[in-house]
């Protein structure tokens, strides 16, 4: 039980990652970005590249981030210069990416176990922990600085970022090569983690992302939006230690993906609806609307 | 200051459905003064402000403002020049992000955004400052996200970030339309008081003629493209100009 908690805790860390990057398109960008789901693998298959060309585990990890994020470069590419809609950008390059992952190693499947990896160079938990703090922190800084709140105000309105003089377009564009590139970290970390690179490790992990960042939504439902990082966290590793013990319990592997969508399905419908019946039984929620109420009428 | 020479304008052009708002339209507006834009829907009158602010593209003719031809700037280009606070409270403003950094934003227009930290201490008197004027109470909220605001608090903490910095011109699209009379009285109070003490150029489109007469030095009123009418508010009562603007619609239903 005990390592089994480890491992879930380590995987969780490791997806903690993936849930940053989707974080930034989907929360701050309010875009869906499919092509996350090509840009994993991607991220896993440049590091075994990078590894089998006798790169170092640190420089081939990182090297992972830099060129996944021209994933994300390519998916906005689409929807800002050539005016396809985003949800089928990221169709469109997550497709183009899984050509593109077969290539890299010309085989679908690498193993990995001969090379050197991260983790050799301390405990595996302390490496991921160290990797997802300083990622953390290097977001945090970003979205207070005025690069980062102009993300934050493309996704929020975008008239607003152009009657500031800029292009929206741009941030889009710094948004998405970002959360790609920490997605393909994720992917390289991944793979360093099982010992190989697969072509199907990125098939449905956007729903593994959201679940993560639903989660550890409902976790601290009313802080700032710049502190939704810690939330990403938070609501990956909950999931993987929910899933773990799922699946120690008997749940059959197999049946993972399913129960992920319905984890979605279940906390999306939960925020749509159940907040409208809950707020009659909540004092805090109340006290909240008396305050709202009461700034209109002091208005 | 704003000189509109030959605008010519049309939607779905070459279709069954072709709209021709523009065709060889012309209007000055003068420097320092609040020029009231009114006239039934469709007239054009939100179409003229997308054009001047680059929103829509223009098919024919020049917009110049100060004697630079801004017609084909773009509009993230042709914003350093022009405030706009719209009809929907939200589109002026960042609804989750809080007043203080609203402002911090919007006071940074037309600047270079870089990696350094966008909220600096040494500039939250000034933005107090700015919100005391309103006398909204806005600023004991600095830290509010401006998403639980009222209407009429957003709509007036728009007007500030659009004319914090002092733009050429002002451009006010029916801003007071969504909000109740009441809100929407104050709203208007702050703005006047707003464009004269920055002597800011202003154009403002509203549906209400009492508003274009009281608040507006000028009114022009406009009917499928063309200047019906063009008077200097002082000349002009409100039962005045409704009885023209009715007129004026009896004949287009006619």
């Amino acid at each position: 039980m005990n390592s089994l908690i480890v491992t879930s805790i380590e995987q969780g860390l490791i997806f903690a990652v993936l849930a940053m990057g989707v974080f930034i398109s989907y929360k701050i960008l309010d875009i869906a970005d499919l092509s996350v789901e090509g840009t994993f693998p991607l991220g896993a298959f440049l590091f075994a590249k990078f590894i089998s060309m006798g790169m170092g585990p640190i420089i081939s990890t990182f090297s992972a981030l830099v060129f996944g994020s021209l994933a994300g470069l390519l998916t906005a590419t689409l929807f800002t210069k050539l005016r396809i809609k985003p949800l089928l950008s990221g169709i469109l390059t997550m497709t183009i990416l899984y050509s593109v992952n077969l290539k890299i190693n010309g085989k679908s499947n690498i193993p990995l176990f001969k090379f050197a990896s991260i983790y050799d160079l301390a405990s595996t938990m302390l490496i991921l922990f160290l990797i997802v703090l300083a990622i953390k922190f290097l977001l945090d800084w970003f979205l207070k600085t005025e690069i980062g709140y102009l993300l934050i105000a493309t996704g929020d309105n975008e008239s607003l970022v152009r009657s500031l003089g800029e292009d929206s377009n741009k941030y889009k564009v710094i948004g998405l090569m970002i959360s790609n590139g920490l997605v393909a970290l994720s992917g390289a970390l991944m793979a360093q983690f099982q010992g190989f690179a697969d072509i199907t490790m990125g098939s449905s992990i956007i729903v593994v992302a959201l679940a993560s960042i639903i989660i550890g939504d409902t976790i601290k439902k009313n802080s700032n939006i710049v502190k939704g990082t810690t939330r990403a966290i938070l609501g990956a590793v909950a999931y993987k230690i929910i899933g773990g013990i799922a699946i120690d319990l008997g749940l059959n592997p197999n049946d993972l993906k399913a129960i992920n969508a319905i984890i979605v399905i279940a906390f999306i419908s939960y925020n749509n609806f159940a907040i409208d019946i809950f707020t009659l039984f909540k004092k805090k929620e109340l006290d909240n609307d008396a305050k709202n109420k009461k700034t209109i009428e002091e208005f | 200051m704003l000189k509109i020479r030959k605008l010519s304008k049309s939607f779905n052009r070459g279709t069954d459905n072709e709209i021709n708002i523009f065709s060889n339209f012309d209007l000055d507006i003068e420097k320092n003064k609040c020029t009231a834009i009114i006239g039934p829907n469709g007239c054009g009158k939100s179409t003229l402000l997308n054009i001047v602010s680059g929103t829509i593209a223009l098919d024919g003719g020049k917009i110049v403002l100060n004697g630079e031809d801004i017609s084909m700037l773009r509009e993230e280009d042709r914003a350093q020049y022009l405030g706009r606070v719209y009809q929907n409270p939200s589109l002026g403003v960042s609804p989750s992000l809080t007043i203080l950094e609203n402002m911090s934003l919007a006071d940074k227009k037309g600047e270079s955004f870089s990696l350094k930290r966008l909220i600096k201490k040494g500039n939250i008197d000034k933005y107090i400052a700015l919100l005391k004027d309103l006398d909204l109470g806005l600023e004991s909220k600095l830290n509010t996200r401006v998403k639980f605001l009222s209407g009429g608090q957003r709509q007036s903490l728009s007007l500030v970030m659009a004319a914090m910095r002092h733009p050429k011109l002002l451009l006010l699209d029916e801003h007071t339309a969504a909000l109740d009379p009441k809100t929407s009285n104050v709203v208007m109070k702050k703005t006047k008081e707003l464009i004269e003490k920055y002597s800011i150029s202003t154009i403002m489109v509203s549906h209400n003629m009492k508003d274009a007469i009281e608040y507006s030095d000028r009114v022009i009123m406009l009917d499928r493209g063309q200047i019906i009418l063009d008077k200097a508010s002082i000349d002009l009562t409100e039962e005045e100009l409704i009885h023209i603007y009715r007129e004026k619609l009896v004949q287009n239903v006619a």
